[in-house]
Formats: structure tokens, sequence, C-alpha cells
């Protein structure tokens, strides 16, 4: 009998790739198969699309390949993934072929809902009213920009959960930037909509990100539940009644799990995410599912920074499991995010699930400063497309950084 | 910690009016703290479909749903709970359900 155990990951982006190529890296080619599922062969780099609408970064170059990210001896299937029955141990595959597994990774990410939002797509899309979560709206939105010099530009979340939730903020300090760069900055009045009750989700944060709009000249509105997009009128109409007016929209729209989660009875939750143990990363559908990434449920960020951290700990689970044992690890919900504030500066925030963004420094009494506009912190933002694609992708550490949070120079909230 | 008292017994509440133990509230409070939100009363059987969702959603996952959430499992639709709960259903039927302030998402 053959102890060749087969792994399926759902899913080469950020997570897929980065699972895939670390227990490549672990196991000999006859111990464990590895075969992965995408729907195309372009590997973005996410946090790129931020800069496209301002001209800062070229749409080519936040895009590779996906199968070049991966190590030797991994199977890439270029298809869409159709359903998975979760009894049968089985992946249904759109060219028709299915992939059985003795354990799965889902990696799937999340997916914008546009046509969720009433009116979002309908007329006035990608002319009046645009996103930038994506690659196509993030370059109509550059050619918007080009000649856009005055006006009411209005930034709205719909709802949560979002990818990279300090995105929309940073892309309004990066437009206060670009139309003062641009030399009309008090012709463009920027506001920034969302239902949240502060800027942000966490209080010190929510503060420091409050007055930096404020003082940007950003106004900012809160608890305003979108219920209606009209891109003719120029309008964000709340569930309320209440009316916005603009003349360029940037909405993030509504985001859910990947399709096929729907047609895969037992599955999903309502939104199409993975209900997922917060810290050991398996799925709470089956032992032999594991979750890594924007796909699961956790109460974290899906951001970049949290599947990175995830990795480590989703690789050793997986290690006991096929062992036999209890996966144990433990995850504790680390995320790390630059947030771009403009004027090549930024601040860095770093929290887990018990313990809110704070200042002082990371990853120790010496280092970047938390919670604090620095050029530094601008540097590391940038360089951080660098070690995506060299070091995170492949699978390799930071020297110095675990995956969980570290609290050595950090100042602690006074507690209310 | 802050107190207030709702049909007659004393319960402990946040800086916001949130319950803090979901399990000192009893369903004859809840009209009372509908009116004290906005919330139109008498209370009406959708409402109480939401309030019944909102605790068994807590005490099954540890935070209220999303309104999103809220919207896809309820059976409410997201506009008619804009209707029930003016200010926003999730605050507002979390509070007169009794949970902790919804975590939201992060
Ligand atoms: C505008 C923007 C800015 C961001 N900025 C930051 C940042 O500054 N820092 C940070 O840490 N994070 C940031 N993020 C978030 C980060 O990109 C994601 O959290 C991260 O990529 C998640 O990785 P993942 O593996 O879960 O999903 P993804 O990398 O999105 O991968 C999911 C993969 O699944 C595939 N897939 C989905 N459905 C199917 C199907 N049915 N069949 C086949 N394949 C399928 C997709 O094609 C995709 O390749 C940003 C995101 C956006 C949109």
């Amino acid at each position: 009998m053959s102890d060749l155990k087969k792994l399926v990951i759902l899913g080469a982006g950020t997570g897929g790739t980065l699972a895939a190529n670390r227990l490549r890296k672990k196991y000999k080619r006859d111990k464990l198969q590895i075969d992965i599922v995408d729907q195309n062969n372009q590997h973005v780099y996410q946090p790129g699309l931020l800069f496209i609408p301002f001209g800062l970064t070229d749409p080519d170059d936040i895009v590779r390949k996906r199968d070049r990210q991966l190590h030797k001896g991994i199977n890439y299937h270029q298809t869409a993934i159709s359903s998975v029955d979760v009894d049968a141990n089985s992946v249904s595959l759109e060219d028709g072929s299915s992939l059985q597994y003795d354990v799965l990774l889902i990696a799937t990410g999340a997916v914008l809902q546009p046509e969720e939002t009433e009116g979002l797509t309908g007329p006035g899309w990608m002319e009046t009213v645009f996103t930038f979560y994506d690659m196509e709206g993030s370059t109509a939105l550059a050619e918007k920009f080009d000649d856009f010099e005055s006006g009411h530009l209005v930034i709205n979340v719909i709802d949560m959960p979002i990818k990279c939730p300090v995105a929309p903020l940073e892309f309004a300090f990066l437009a206060d930037w670009y139309f003062t760069d641009k030399g009309v900055r008090d012709d463009v009045k920027i506001t920034y909509v969302t239902p949240l009750d502060g800027a942000f989700t966490k209080p010190t944060a929510s503060a420091t990100l409050s007055s930096l709009l404020e003082e940007k000249n950003i106004d900012l509105v809160t608890e305003f539940n979108t219920g209606e997009v009209d891109g003719e009128a120029c309008k964000l109409i709340g569930y309320d009644g209440t009316e916005i007016d603009f003349d360029i929209a940037v909405v993030i729209p509504l985001h859910g799990g990947a399709e096929y989660v729907n047609n895969s009875p037992d599955l999903g939750d309502e939104l199409g995410f993975i209900p997922t143990d917060n810290a050991t990363l398996q799925s709470k559908v089956r032992p032999n599912i594991f979750v890594l990434g924007d796909a699961a449920d956790l109460p974290a960020s899906k951001a970049g920074s949290v599947t990175h951290f995830e990795g480590e700990v989703l690789v050793e689970n997986m290690e006991r499991f096929l062992d036999g044992r209890e996966p144990d690890v433990e995850f504790d919900g680390h995320a790390n995010c630059f947030i771009e504030t403009g004027f090549s500066k930024a601040l860095l925030i770093d929290f887990n699930y018990e313990n809110e963004p704070v200042t002082g420094h990371y990853p120790g009494l010496i280092g970047l400063p938390l919670l604090k506009e620095s050029r530094a912190n601008h540097l590391g933002k940038l360089m951080f497309q660098s070690f995506y694609w060299h070091g995170l992708l492949p699978g390799r550490d930071i020297p110095g950084i675990g995956p969980n949070m570290p609290k050595s120079g950090k100042k602690q909230p006074v507690s209310s | 910690m802050l107190t207030k008292t709702l049909a007659g017994t004393t319960v402990e509440v946040n800086d916001e009016g949130f319950f803090v133990d979901a399990d000192q509230w009893t369903e004859d409070m809840a009209p009372e703290l509908a009116e004290e939100i906005g919330v139109p009363t008498p209370l009406t059987d959708q409402h109480w479909v939401v309030l019944k969702y909102m605790r068994s959603e807590y005490f099954e996952k540890g935070t209220g749903p999303t309104v999103r959430k809220l919207g896809k499992a309820s059976g409410v639709t997201t506009k008619e709970l804009f209707k029930l709960f003016p200010k926003g259903p999730a605050k507002q039927a979390a509070l007169c359900a009794g949970i902790p302030k919804p975590r939201g998402c992060i």
C-alpha cells in the first residue's frame, strides 16, 4: 500500500501559492501530491491596485504568471472550480474533470459583488461610478482622474467585510495628495462615506485616522448605509432615504466568498465564507478541510499580511493532521498594515484578535513607528511588493518575525 | 460599569446602552429598549423574528450578525430591516435583543 497522500489546494493567489510552496519544501513527492487550481493565470499583487488611479504604478508592474510562482512538483490546473463534495472528498472542475483529495485547502479568497447593490452596475458604472478593487476599475479610474479638475469625489464603503479595510482610507489620503500635486485641490471636495460609526473599526486607530482626515480636509460621513447607487443622477441613496451627491463615486462593493461555495452543500455560510476555527485554521465543515486567507470567516482582517502569518500556522497544523495528530498550533489573528497617507508618508498598524492597534514601535522597541506618519513606513510599504514576490510567495520566513503579534515596543491603551 | 432598570430589574449596560451580560435580558424589556432608541413600537412579529435571530446568533457565534448576514439569514430583506430598525438594524436590534455590541468586522 502506498502512503502517498493527496492535497488539493483551491485558489493560487496569496494563500494558495505560499502554502503550496511551503508544503512542497516540507514533503517529498512520494509522500504528498499537491494539486492546485485557479481560474486564470494572472497573479495580481492586489495592494498595487491602490496606486494605479494616481499614476503611481502601471498595471503591468503588478501582474505575474501564477504558475511561475509555484515551485517544481506542484500540479497546476487552470480552470474554474464548480463545486466541492465534502462527503465524497472530491472537487468538480469546470473543464469536466474532478480531483479527489485526502486533505483540502481552501484559499479562493473573497470576490466583489457589485451587482448586490441596487443600481451600482447600472448606468454610469465605469463612467461616474468606479471601484479600485479590481484591475478594470482601477485602470478606468486612472483615465478618469487624468482630466478631473473640479467637483465632488466620494469614497464609499458599502458594508463590511472587505479586503484590506484600510485601503479605502488610503485611497482618500492619496486623492488629497494627487489633487494637491495637480494644483486643483481647492476645487475638488473629497468625502469619505462609511457604514461604520468612525473612520475605522478599532477605537485608537479610528481616532488617529479621523484626525488625519480632518487635517487633510476630507469630510467624514459615518453610519451611512448605502441602499442604492444612481450613476446617472450621481447620487448615493441611503436606506433611510438620505442622499449624497457626487461627480465621481469610488465604491468598495460588497464582498462574498467565491461562487462555487454556494453550489457546494454544507461548505459555506450565508456570505459564502468558510466557517473556520479561529486558532487552528481547520474548517468547522470537515476535519480534512483547512482554510487560508480571505476565504475564511475569521474575525481578522482580510489582508495579505494576515494570510502570510496564517501560512506558518497552517502548514504546521496540516502536517500534524497528515500524521494523525490533533492540529493544535494557534494563530492569534495577527495583522500588520501599512497605511499610505500621501506625500510619501505612511502609518503602520499592528494588531490581533485581542489587541487593538496602538502606538509604539514594531517589531520591538527599535523599529518602525506605529500609528504615526513617517517616511520609513512609506518605504516599508513600497518594499513590500518585492518581498511579496520573492519572500512571501516562495514561502520564506522574515528573520526575527514570527506569526504571532509582538507586544514589546507597544504602548498599551488605558482601559476605559 | 453602568446599570439601568428595565421592567423592574436592574441590568448592566455599557456606555452606549448595550447589555454586558445577555442572560440578564428578558423579553418584556424589549419594548422599553425599543422606545428609548427610536425603534417604532409596538414591536411587530417581524421585529421579534429579528430579535430572536440576533440572540441565537450571539449565543452560537459570540457576536451579533452584521446587517448583511441578518438580511440573508433572518428572512427579512435589508430594506425591510431598515424600516424595522431605522437607525441601523445590526446595532439597534442588538441593543433591543439585549446582546453586547456586535464586534462588526475588522
Ligand atoms: C485594493 C486592494 C488593496 C490591498 N492592500 C493590501 C495591503 O496593503 N496589505 C495587505 O496585507 N493586503 C492588502 N490587500 C488584501 C490582499 O490582497 C488579500 O487579503 C490577499 O491577497 C488574500 O489572499 P487569498 O489567498 O485569500 O486570496 P487571493 O489572493 O485573492 O486568491 C484567491 C484566488 O482564488 C481564485 N479563485 C476564486 N474563485 C475561483 C474559482 N471558482 N475557480 C478557480 N479559482 C478561483 C482567484 O482567481 C484567486 O487567484 C488588498 C486588496 C485589495 C483589493
